[in-house]
C-alpha cells in the first residue's frame, strides 16, 4: 500500500458493507445515545442491569467471533501469530462492548432491572426523577 | 492540441483545499486533491479491466471538459483476484463477475468495440468495426493474452474434466477447476502444479493453489494418498529471493516435491500425461490432477503495434516499452501503459495497478496542465500468498526485491497469519472496487 489514507479506508468500508454501513453506524449511534440518555435520566449506573448486560455482552463477543469465522471461512485453529490473537480479542471486545451498551440501553429504556435501591425509591416516591432517586440513595 | 493549460476551476476540491488551508478540515483528513484541470484533450483508454476503469474514473475526477473514451467489447467486468477463492470452492463464480457499466462515472464514454490497430505516430486507434479514433493521450490497458495454444494438446473446453484444471481461464473455468481438484482430493493420486516460463499475472497464484490443494487433501484425510509436485521453469519458486526461500521451506513442510527447470510444453488430456522441457530433454509425467497455467503474452493489438519492447526478453512477448517509474512510453510520450500489458519487471497484479494508475494519471494530467509530476512507481506488488484455507502471508515487494510491508511491525510479511487471510477474504475485493471508482 502506498499510503494509509483514512478516506481510502472509508471508501473500502463503503464497498465492503454497502448500505449496511449506514445501518451499522445508525444502530451504534442510536444505542450510544440511548445508553447516555438512560445514564443521565437515572443519574448513574444500575448495577443489576449492568450485570445482565455484561452477561449478554459475553454472548455478543462470542457471537462476533463465530460470525467472523463463518464469514471468512476460517477456524479457530487458523489463529497463528500474536496479531491474530489481538485481532480475535479486538473482535470479541467489539462484540462485547456493543452488545453490553445496546442491551443496557434497551433494558433502561424499557425500565427493566433497575438497582434495588432505585426500585425501592421508585415504589416509595414515584414522582421523583431518576437523578433525585440516585441522590437519595 | 486543444488544451487550456494551467486553467483550474475552483470547484468542490478547491473549496476543500481552501478549507484545509484555513484549518477547517480536521488534521486526520488527507491532503485535498488538486483542483480539476480544464481541458479539451481527447484521451483514449484501451481496455476496461482493473487498470482501464481505474484510469478512466481517476481522469474523470482530475479533468474537466476532457473527452475520455474507454474501449472494450466485453460487458462483464471480472474480479480476477477472486478466481483462487472460486477454485478453492469458497465462492461461486458470480463472486467475480460484475458489469463494466456499473463502474463508469461521468463523463467517461464507453465504446463497446475492441481496439484492432494502434498507430502511435498518427495518434489514432482503429476499432474492430473500422471506427478511427484520434487521441491526444492514449492509455494502453488491455490486459494480457493467455496463450493456451502454446501448450500442445491443451483444450480450454476440457477444463474441469479428466483431472485437468486451469484457474486463470475465467470464473466458470475456476469453478470447473474446483470440481476437478475436489474429485482428486477425494481419491488422492499424483497432482501437478506449475508456472509458465513467460511473464505472468500474479506469480503467487500457482503456489497458492498448490497449498490450497494440499489443505483440502488434509481436511479430507487423504493427504497420505497423494503426491504433490511443483514444476518451475527456472531455479526459483518466486522471483523475490527471500520469498522463494520461505516458499521452499513451506513446500518442504507440506511435502510438496519441487522440480526446477521444468516447463510444460505438451498435454495428453486423455491419457493424463504432461510433458515438460528440461535441461535433460523432454520428460513425461503422469497425473491424476493438473493445474495448467498457460504462457502469457501481450494482446495481439499491442504485439502488432510499434509499442512493445524492440529488443530484450520482453520483445517476443510484446509487453509495452514504458519507463518503469512513470509508466510513460519511452518512444511515444503521450502513450502510457498500465496493468498487465506494461513491460515492467514486476507488477502484474491488481495491487500494482492500484499504484501504477495514479502515477500514470498524474503524469498525464501534469502534461495537460503544463506542469511536472513527481509521482513515481517503485514496482510495488502485493500477493496474499494463501498457505492454507484460513492462513496467508501478506507478501509485498518492489523492483529491488525488497519487502515493503504495509503494516511493518504489525503484520509480518513472511508469517502464515489468519489476519492476512481475513484481509484476502473480506477486504481485498472492496479495496479493488474502491480502486475501480478511483477512490483507492
Amino acid at each position: 500500500m502506498k499510503e494509509l489514507d483514512p478516506l481510502v479506508f472509508w471508501a473500502v468500508f463503503q464497498e465492503m458493507l454497502g448500505s449496511w454501513l449506514w445501518v451499522i453506524i445508525a444502530g451504534a449511534t442510536i444505542a450510544t445515545l440511548a445508553f447516555v440518555w438512560v445514564l443521565v435520566r437515572e443519574g448513574g449506573i444500575a448495577s443489576r442491569r449492568l450485570v445482565w448486560s455484561e452477561l449478554a455482552g459475553l454472548a455478543g463477543g462470542v457471537a462476533a467471533l463465530v460470525i467472523m469465522m463463518a464469514v471468512t471461512n476460517s477456524r479457530f485453529v487458523d489463529l497463528g501469530g500474536p496479531i491474530d490473537w489481538l485481532l480475535a480479542v479486538g473482535i470479541f471486545v467489539a462484540g462485547f462492548v456493543g452488545t453490553t451498551i445496546g442491551v443496557y440501553a434497551l433494558l433502561g429504556v424499557l425500565g427493566i432491572a433497575k438497582a434495588p435501591a432505585e426500585e425501592d425509591d421508585a415504589a416509595a416516591a414515584p414522582a421523583r426523577t431518576g437523578r433525585d432517586a440516585y441522590a437519595a440513595r | 492540441m486543444p488544451i487550456d493549460p494551467k486553467l483550474a476551476t475552483l470547484g468542490r476540491r478547491g473549496l476543500i483545499a481552501a478549507a484545509a488551508a484555513a484549518g477547517l478540515v480536521p488534521a486526520f483528513l488527507p491532503r485535498a486533491r488538486a483542483a480539476a484541470v480544464r481541458t479539451k484533450a481527447k484521451i483514449v483508454i484501451i481496455g476496461a479491466g482493473a487498470a482501464g476503469l481505474a484510469a478512466a474514473n481517476r481522469l474523470a475526477d482530475r479533468l474537466e471538459g476532457a473527452e475520455i473514451i474507454l474501449l472494450d467489447r466485453r460487458r462483464e467486468h471480472l474480479y480476477q483476484p477472486g478466481y483462487t477463492l472460486v477454485a478453492a470452492g469458497l465462492k461461486p463464480p458470480s463472486y467475480t463477475v460484475s458489469t463494466t457499466a456499473e463502474w463508469l462515472s461521468e463523463p467517461v464514454r464507453w465504446i463497446e468495440e475492441r481496439a484492432a490497430e494502434i498507430d502511435p505516430v498518427a495518434k489514432t486507434v482503429v476499432t474492430d468495426t473500422g471506427r478511427r479514433l484520434a487521441y491526444d493521450f492514449l492509455i494502453v490497458a488491455p490486459g494480457l493474452e493467455l496463450d493456451y495454444g502454446a501448450i500442445e494438446g491443451m483444450d480450454v473446453r476440457r477444463i474441469g474434466s479428466n483431472g485437468m484444471g486451469s484457474v486463470y481461464a475465467g470464473p466458470e473455468a475456476a469453478a470447473a477447476t474446483w470440481r476437478a481438484m475436489s474429485a482428486f482430493a477425494d481419491k488422492g493420486g499424483v497432482g501437478l502444479f506449475l508456472r509458465p516460463a513467460t511473464e505472468m499475472k500474479c506469480a503467487g497464484a500457482p503456489l497458492k493453489y498448490t497449498f490450497i490443494t494440499d489443505d483440502v487433501l488434509r481436511r479430507r484425510g487423504n493427504r497420505a494418498k497423494a503426491e504433490l509436485n511443483y514444476f518451475a521453469p527456472t531455479r526459483v519458486l518466486f522471483s523475490v529471493p527471500i520469498v522463494h526461500e520461505k516458499v521452499r521451506m513451506l513446500f518442504g513442510d507440506r511435502d510438496v516435491k519441487v522440480n526446477y527447470q521444468h516447463t510444460l510444453t505438451k498435454l495428453d488430456l486423455d491419457r493424463r500425461i504432461a510433458t515438460f522441457r528440461t535441461p535433460d530433454g523432454l520428460k513425461e509425467v503422469g497425473y491424476d490432477f493438473i493445474n495448467v497455467v498457460p504462457p502469457m503474452k501481450a494482446p495481439e493489438v499491442v504485439r502488432n503495434s510499434p509499442l512493445p519492447w524492440q529488443t530484450g526478453p520482453w520483445a517476443a512477448e510484446g509487453w509495452v516499452d514504458v519507463d518503469r517509474h512513470t509508466m510513460r512510453h519511452k518512444r511515444f510520450p503521450e502513450v502510457f501503459a498500465v496493468g498487465d500489458v506494461a513491460g515492467v519487471p514486476k507488477g502484474k497484479t491488481a495491487a500494482s495497478v492500484k499504484w501504477q494508475v495514479p502515477v500514470a494519471v498524474d503524469h498525464l494530467v501534469a502534461d495537460i496542465a503544463g506542469t511536472r509530476s513527481s509521482e513515481s512507481y517503485n514496482g510495488y506488488t502485493s500477493c496474499p500468498l494463501i498457505t492454507r484455507i484460513g492462513r496467508a502471508m501478506l507478501v509485498e515487494f518492489d523492483y529491488n526485491d525488497n519487502l515493503t510491508p504495509s503494516f511493518p511491525g504489525i503484520i509480518a510479511p513472511l508469517e502464515e497469519l489468519w489476519i492476512s487471510w481475513v484481509m484476502k477474504e473480506i477486504a481485498l475485493k472492496p479495496t479493488y472496487l474502491a480502486m475501480l471508482r478511483g477512490r483507492a
